[in-house]
């Protein structure tokens, strides 16, 4: 029994980022240097440590700088290519400054069951950017995840590492400009 | 703390901060200020009644007293209503407590006793036994539930002997494959290697499940002392926990526990005079579904793009950097060590034939009463999805259900009535999985569901097999015809994904391409005119 909120089919955009984008080449900061070297040195005695560093320099600096690479490569006696990757390899990673807010939406099964896409065209169309992109000013990017572990109250989404669930447009709305108000 | 400060119990659990929970614990701070009574706030995991999140409990000589869903509106009617008064028990909605002269007239949130409420006291928790109850980052209060108990068993016996203790109790895998975790564990300790390893899969990524995250935030000490154990048992000095990055709340917590355990000697050298040492390290993943996967995890964890492996050789003998690794499951870790503690025999005693003990189903999607529901294997569908879960959350008529995932066959209300076990799961080609039961009411049309199934599969492959990397896409596209196209064009395209789906099932290197296949087919199967097609004159046997 195909129904309008089901047809015509919603095509899970962006979600093959586009954080992939060899944005920013510029080289490194000399502060940018020093933070990389720091991580690096810590995780000098790390089995297995390249995660942890990609999961360190983002977590300080935003993202991983492209100019990062080849310290970081360098450094775990792998090619540049190998440590390129692994970045592009993983949807968390992102080579290009993050938005002042990132959102999340949820978008597999449990909260398509109650109304999930509904909520990304919303989103989409308050925003007015496409599911996987950022608004021109970077003020806001929104990128569909599968799964926050928040089924059973659905539909979820994350702002900046923080959930949200039992999200409607009404709630979305309250949020979004206390938010934008903070910033 | 002062000695009459009443207890309130309001969690901690992502679950909750996601419904408000910490706006509720600054409104009742405020509030219990404002009127000068003495409140002590315990920040525990959650009960798993998440449609009651933010569910705020009173300690009171009775037992705790439910209130939920609290907004911090309501704090004040509810200290109005005598409900923060810890000695004076409100009886609540059951009127169970107290004659009708002396109750007052219960406060609508409130639900009585937590333990009595039906979908808690229905349910057989032993792995989620301590999970909502205690203050996950109390040593104090780990020890007082029964915490290391299962430890202490251990390190008094052989290695061994924990094994078979293992193997009888019959548990199995409960990331989804099933595998007896004794047998895994037997294997590991017989591999020959140097340095062996505990590496626990906690990158849940199904959708519908939750039951990792809400033990990992609201029992961290259990999954630590079920790594010990494991440890012990094949000889490795080091874990590994690998959390997806999605829960950050998890990794937080399991952190500070890690710290917690190392300072009260539970990890580190020596371990409390056994002369085994043992210590777990955190690891973080990056948004990739398949890393879930063990061996995929496993080239995670080396820090390398998360391919999957071809097996052999198994990682129970050639694993994390080439050495034996012991990949197991938070809910499996976690359930062992109850059974180190109360015998093999006391969890075998729960479910039926060869699923054994109990799993933490977790309801979700469409449910009016989500939560985790951990019951012995035997419990239906049916049972699952309306004595706990009270039917749809729209109240509109419930149509299908996706067991065990993204990867899992979606049944039809005929199928409702098997019970839960992984062999008679098998035999209809579904699977219970991680135990994660997403429900959609009848507005939900399967062709977009196969379509996402197959299209969810393209974004997540890893790549390496070309049934699965190329399959998936091919996939989309077909269906998209199927939807969008009549008559022996529509029969055509209809046979070509059946053609797909089995190249799929049988060519694929692991269960993410070789699954993706299950919720295609069973959609099609038995929600044939979602496709445009003739509903078969025979209905399929229940």
């Amino acid at each position: 029994m195909p129904t309008e909120n089901a047809m015509p089919l919603f095509r899970l955009e962006g979600a093959k980022m586009e954080r992939h984008e060899q944005g920013d080449t510029a080289p490194m900061t000399a502060d940018q240097e020093a933070i990389v070297a720091r991580v690096l040195q810590r995780h000098a005695g790390t089995a297995g440590p390249l995660l942890p560093i990609l999961h360190e320099v983002q977590d300080a600096l935003g993202h991983v700088p492209p100019g990062a690479v080849p310290a970081i490569a360098h450094a775990l006696n792998l090619s540049r290519a190998e440590v390129h990757g692994v970045i592009s390899f993983y949807p968390r990673f992102r080579t290009q400054a993050p938005a002042r807010l990132q959102i999340e939406v949820c978008q597999a099964e449990a909260c398509q069951a109650m109304g999930a896409r509904g909520l990304a065209r919303y989103m989409s169309e308050r925003l007015g950017c496409g599911m996987g992109r950022s608004t021109p000013d970077n003020a806001a990017s929104l990128h569909p995840v599968f799964c926050l572990g928040l089924c059973a109250q659905s539909p979820a989404i994350m702002i900046n590492g923080q959930p949200y669930a039992r999200v409607t447009p009404e709630r979305l709305d309250t949020l979004l400009s206390h938010l934008e108000g903070v910033e | 703390m002062s000695k009459d400060a009443t207890i309130v119990y309001v969690p901690r659990d992502a679950a909750a901060l996601a419904v408000g929970a910490d706006a509720v614990v600054a409104a009742i701070q405020i509030e219990a200020q404002r009127r000068g009574k003495a409140v002590h706030i315990v920040r525990n995991g959650s009960r798993g009644l998440l449609w009651l999140e933010p569910l705020v409990e009173v300690q009171t000589p009775a037992g705790r007293q439910a209130y939920g869903p609290v907004a911090p509106e309501d704090v004040p009617g509810l200290f109005d209503a005598g409900c923060f008064e810890g000695d004076a028990a409100q009886p609540g909605r059951d009127a169970t407590a107290g004659t009708p002269e002396t109750a007052r007239p219960p406060h609508p949130l409130a639900h009585g006793l937590t333990e009595s409420i039906p979908y808690l006291a229905r349910q057989q928790r032993l792995t989620f036994a301590r999970v909502g109850i205690t203050d996950p980052l109390s040593l104090d209060d780990y020890e007082r539930h029964g915490g290391w108990q299962g430890a202490r068993s251990a390190l008094g016996r052989s290695p061994e002997t924990v094994i078979e203790e293992v193997v009888a109790s019959g548990l199995r895998g409960r990331g989804g494959a099933a595998f007896p975790t004794g047998i895994k564990w037997q294997t590991t300790r017989r591999a020959p290697g140097e340095q062996k390893y505990i590496a626990c899969n906690a990158d849940e990524g199904d959708s519908g499940t939750f039951s990792d995250r809400l033990l990992m935030e609201g029992d961290p000490f259990c999954l630590i002392e079920g790594m010990l154990i494991a440890g012990y048992a094949v000889g490795a000095s080091k874990g590994f926990i690998y959390v997806r990055s999605e829960y950050p709340h998890a990794i937080a917590t399991l952190g500070a526990a890690l710290d917690l355990a190392r300072s009260a000697g539970w990890l580190g050298q020596n371990i409390h005079g056994s002369g085994f040492s043992f210590d777990i390290e955190i690891r973080k993943g990056a948004g990739a579904y398949v890393c879930g996967e063990e061996t995929s995890m496993l080239e995670s964890l080396e820090g390398k793009r998360g391919l999957v492996r071809a097996k052999p050789p198994l990682p129970a003998v050639q694993g994390l950097f080439g050495m034996p690794t012991v990949v197991n499951n938070v809910v499996s870790l976690a359930t062992v060590p109850y059974i180190l503690a109360h015998g093999a025999a006391a969890y075998r005693d729960f479910g039926m034939g060869r699923s054994t003990g109990t799993l933490p189903f977790q309801l979700a999607g469409n449910i009016r009463r989500g939560g985790l529901v951990e019951v012995a294997f035997g419990v239906t569908l049916r049972e699952l999805l309306y004595d706990f879960g009270g039917g749809s959350a729209s109240g509109r008529p419930l149509r299908a259900v996706q067991v065990g995932g993204p990867l899992g066959a979606y049944l039809p209300e005929s199928q409702w009535d098997v019970p839960l076990d992984y062999e008679s799961y098998a035999r209809m080609s579904a699977m219970i999985g991680h135990g994660g039961i997403v429900a959609f009411d009848d507005s939900v049309h399967m062709g977009a569901m196969a379509r996402h199934a197959m299209e969810f599969c393209a974004i997540e492959s890893c790549g390496k097999c070309t049934p699965c990397r190329i399959g998936s896409v091919r996939g989309v596209e077909v269906i998209d015809r199927i939807l969008s196209c009549e008559g022996g064009e529509r029969d055509a395209a209809v046979e070509l994904l059946r053609d797909l789906c089995d190249t799929m099932l049988s060519g694929s290197l692991c269960a993410l391409g070789g699954m993706a296949p299950y919720p295609v087919l069973s959609a099609l199967e038995h929600f044939p005119e979602d496709f445009g097609l003739a509903r078969k004159a025979v209905e399929p046997v229940r």
